[in-house]
């Protein structure tokens, strides 16, 4: 052991979480009517870590009929057992799976980063407590449903066909699971194909917490099974979390149809820094705003508009926050941004960067080693880009920031809301009074105040205009599944 | 290395701070994992950055000697370890101190300017420093006036550092806020603004005597006051939080936050370090941890 002075080059030592902490099967089956079961055709797809290209899994890809086996199975279950059960015994399960999330965080945190390449700081931190708190959160709700909304006799819709994406895969299925299962609905879930394994363990979680069968079935497969859950005519209510072309697709399939939906879509968020801001706080929220789980985040910060008088001051500190940011391993308890989930989405995400410097914004990435297999893209920075950019105009869904200088309340509002989008937004500024003014200005779902990218299952989420419709959490989150 | 006096002119205004967010990014540091060859070489950096303090009513000549020996032995039985930076010790005691550690380089720091209070005049407070300047003390860590900070006389605080500062001659200067007395964060900006702008050669959370005292969010905002003035002039100061920092793993989480917010070029005794007098044992015990593979009983570091 060395015991020299030396302040040069002080890098810290790999600190990967333990693998073997987690087990994950070679093949895994279709969960439907309580048990897993293999598919009627039996065809399986394989999925990969993306941080090393590597196999983790083999999937099974559904077919029409065992899409058709898992809505009767749930209809079953609403018909039957948990149909009949009061509020408060259905609560007792939720519990039950929420303590049993917590009880195998740390293999679900491993899991998650696996297979979707996030950091294991995110998974650990962000998305399987989140998770967990949805389902407290939502077991809370079972037996209370009349007082959440007095003399209106809220009923269950029956069986929810829902289709979650892959950035935040438990997370996603735990918003959609928990509140369906607290008002009395059953539920035939679709994982996203790249991301189906915390699924599949929560698919176990469920039978460990002797939920009666059918009450949850998770299907796996490609874009065309969510469609076949989405079709069928047995299903009473979609919940559907995408991009907003499927979102439209769906919109158009249901039509005319009794089916009811919520859909939570694409994004593309102003953050909007002040200069009267406190700017390193900001420069932390522009950074968790788009830098986060990678940029694959629907509500993303990803349009940033900085008052043109802390502008140079703003992306100053910004590139230099950017130089600590440590890129590799999502393994690693260090990582800060780890892979990109899939070789398609960095494509997506390579031809955006490419489309920048095409239109002439100026381009900055930090310096940074990256992984020879696996995908990867450092945080990247575009400035000097206006409104008709169109880095600044569609949803990227990785870690590119598009920043624009503004000069006054008026022409930032007027901006912030110049997009298809409306999912969320993100204000700066010291003064309250502010806050409020533009608040009540800015056309989007959720808008932080002086932080970003916070979540809570006591807070609706949801969309305007192209970012769909319908909230989730919260007692908002509620009426999405209930009839009155 | 050494700044001037009133290097720059009094800041009409400091940049505000969210205690929030402040402390949503200081829970980023303590995330890290440090460990292995990266731990070890955090925890030798931590060694050469401590200053060894002992600042008590009951100081006697004994006990300072003890403590200079102690600043160049720290460990014998685990030979070529660094040595700290400096002995921290009240004016009085800087000669005995300068003596006992002569041919070495650990240097010798005094508190001044009516420490720990700095209730006094200006005349009695350069009178202190320059008592200590001329018992060849290398450092001076003076006290600013809080109770004048308070009533927004800021040009007073910043012309008594300024003063402090031309009194020091050869000696750097650290300037202790004595945060746990501004109550906001807000505070800590503005006042590590006007030392910096006054001439500091180091900014210092503490004193030791009043809680809290150097806390991680308290230390970030200074560092930040820090690197912008690096940013605006290309100079850099020095930062040394004191008191509370008395665990190994806290102190390189501090390091993490110096080299995140200001970079590599301050993880040098010359620009950052630690008041602190029961940290070194626990870095040394957490040395040999990394050395054996077994932790020792506390019984096997000398206290001193």
């Amino acid at each position: 052991m060395s015991m020299k002075k030396t302040s040069e080059h002080w890098k810290l030592a790999p600190a990967p979480e333990d693998r073997s902490q987690a087990t994950i099967a070679s093949h895994y089956d279709l969960f439907i009517d309580g048990k897993f079961q293999k598919s009627a055709k039996g065809k399986r797809f394989k999925s990969i870590n993306p941080a090393d290209e590597k196999v983790l899994s083999e999937i099974t890809e559904s077919t029409d009929a065992d899409v058709d086996k898992a809505v009767k199975a749930a209809r079953k279950a609403y018909e039957g057992e948990w149909g009949k059960l009061s509020g408060k015994e259905r609560g007792k399960y939720l519990y039950r799976i929420a303590r049993i999330i917590q009880e195998k965080a740390r293999e679900l945190a491993i899991i998650e980063s696996l297979d979707g390449g996030k950091p294991i700081r995110e998974s650990r931190d962000i998305d399987v407590p989140l998770a967990a708190a949805h389902f407290f959160y939502y077991a809370g709700w079972a037996d209370k449903l009349d007082y959440a909304f007095p003399g209106r006799k809220p009923r269950p819709l029956g069986v929810a066909g829902q289709v979650i994406p892959w950035n935040f895969p438990l997370l996603m299925a735990a918003w959609k699971i928990a509140p369906a299962l607290a008002c009395g609905n059953t539920v035939v879930i679709k994982p996203a194909e790249n991301t189906s394994l915390t699924a599949l363990k929560l698919a176990e979680i469920i039978q460990e917490a002797e939920l009666p069968p059918g009450v949850v079935n998770i299907i796996t497969g490609h874009g065309k099974v969510g469609a076949a859950i989405i079709g069928h005519k047995d299903i009473d209510k979609i919940a559907f979390t995408g991009s907003t072309g499927v979102g439209k697709l769906i919109q158009r399939s249901i039509a005319g149809t009794h089916k009811k939906a919520t859909l939570e879509l694409g994004g593309k968020a102003a953050n909007i820094i002040f200069e009267d801001a406190t700017l390193d706080e900001a420069v932390e929220g522009i950074v968790n705003g788009i830098y986060f789980n990678q940029g694959h985040v629907c509500c993303a910060g990803s349009r940033l508009y900085v008052e043109e008088s802390v502008h140079d001051e703003v992306i100053r500190r910004l590139k230099h926050r950017m130089g600590t940011l440590i890129v590799g391993d999502p393994m690693d308890k260090n990582t800060d941004i780890g892979a990109i989930n899939s070789s398609e989405q960095l494509e997506t995400i390579q031809k955006y960067i490419g489309i920048g410097k095409k239109e002439g914004a100026s381009f900055y990435q930090p310096a940074c080693s990256l992984p020879k297999k696996g995908f990867w893209c450092p945080p990247t920075l575009f400035t000097d880009v206006a409104q008709s950019n169109r880095i600044a105009q569609e949803e990227i869904f990785g870690p590119v920031l598009a920043v624009q200088s503004f000069r006054t309340v008026d022409e930032v509002i007027k901006k912030a809301n110049n997009t298809p989008y409306g999912l969320s937004a993100g204000v700066w500024t010291d003064k309250g009074s502010k806050i409020f003014n533009l608040t009540s200005q800015l056309h989007a779902g959720v808008i932080w105040a002086n932080t970003f990218n916070k979540f809570d299952p006591t807070s609706p989420f949801g969309g305007f205009k192209e970012s769909g419709f319908g909230r989730e959490g919260g007692m908002h989150g509620l009426a999405a599944y209930l009839d009155f | 290395m050494l700044r001037k006096s009133a290097a720059y002119p009094l800041p009409t205004s400091s940049p505000t701070v969210d205690q929030v967010g402040v402390i949503e990014r200081t829970s980023r540091f303590t995330a890290r994992s440090i460990k292995k060859e990266s731990k070890v070489q955090g925890l030798n950096m931590v060694l050469s950055m401590i200053d060894l303090t002992t600042l008590e009513g009951m100081d006697t000549e004994g006990k300072v000697k003890q403590l200079c020996y102690k600043a160049q032995h720290l460990h014998d039985a685990y030979p070529g370890l660094n040595s700290v930076a400096a002995v921290c010790v009240y004016p009085n005691y800087v000669a005995l101190a300068k003596k006992e550690l002569k041919g070495t380089t650990t240097g010798v720091a005094s508190v001044a300017t009516a420490f720990p209070s700095g209730n006094s005049s200006l005349k009695l407070k350069l009178e202190d420093v320059k008592m200590a300047v001329d018992s060849g003390a290398d450092e001076v860590d003076m006290v600013i006036s809080r109770g004048r900070f308070h009533q927004g006389d800021y040009a007073f605080v910043y012309d008594e550092i300024a003063s402090v500062k031309t009194a020091c001659g050869k000696a750097r200067l650290k300037v202790i806020l004595e945060t746990g007395e501004l109550g906001t964060l807000d505070k800590v900006r503005r006042a590590s603004d006007i030392a910096i702008a006054a001439g500091a050669d180091f900014i210092k959370t503490s004193t030791g005597k009043i809680q809290p005292a150097a806390t991680m969010p308290v230390t970030l905002v200074m560092l930040e006051a820090i690197r912008d003035h690096y940013f605006k002039t290309g100079e850099m100061v020095g930062m040394k939080p004191a008191g509370g920092i008395s665990k190994s793993k806290l102190a390189l989480h501090y390091l993490i936050m110096v080299k995140e917010t200001l970079g590599e070029a301050w993880l040098d005794p010359t620009w950052f370090r630690f008041g602190a007098s029961s940290l070194a044992n626990d870095v040394l015990m957490q040395i040999m941890k990394q050395a054996t593979s077994n932790y020792q009983s506390a019984d096997y570091f000398s206290i001193d």
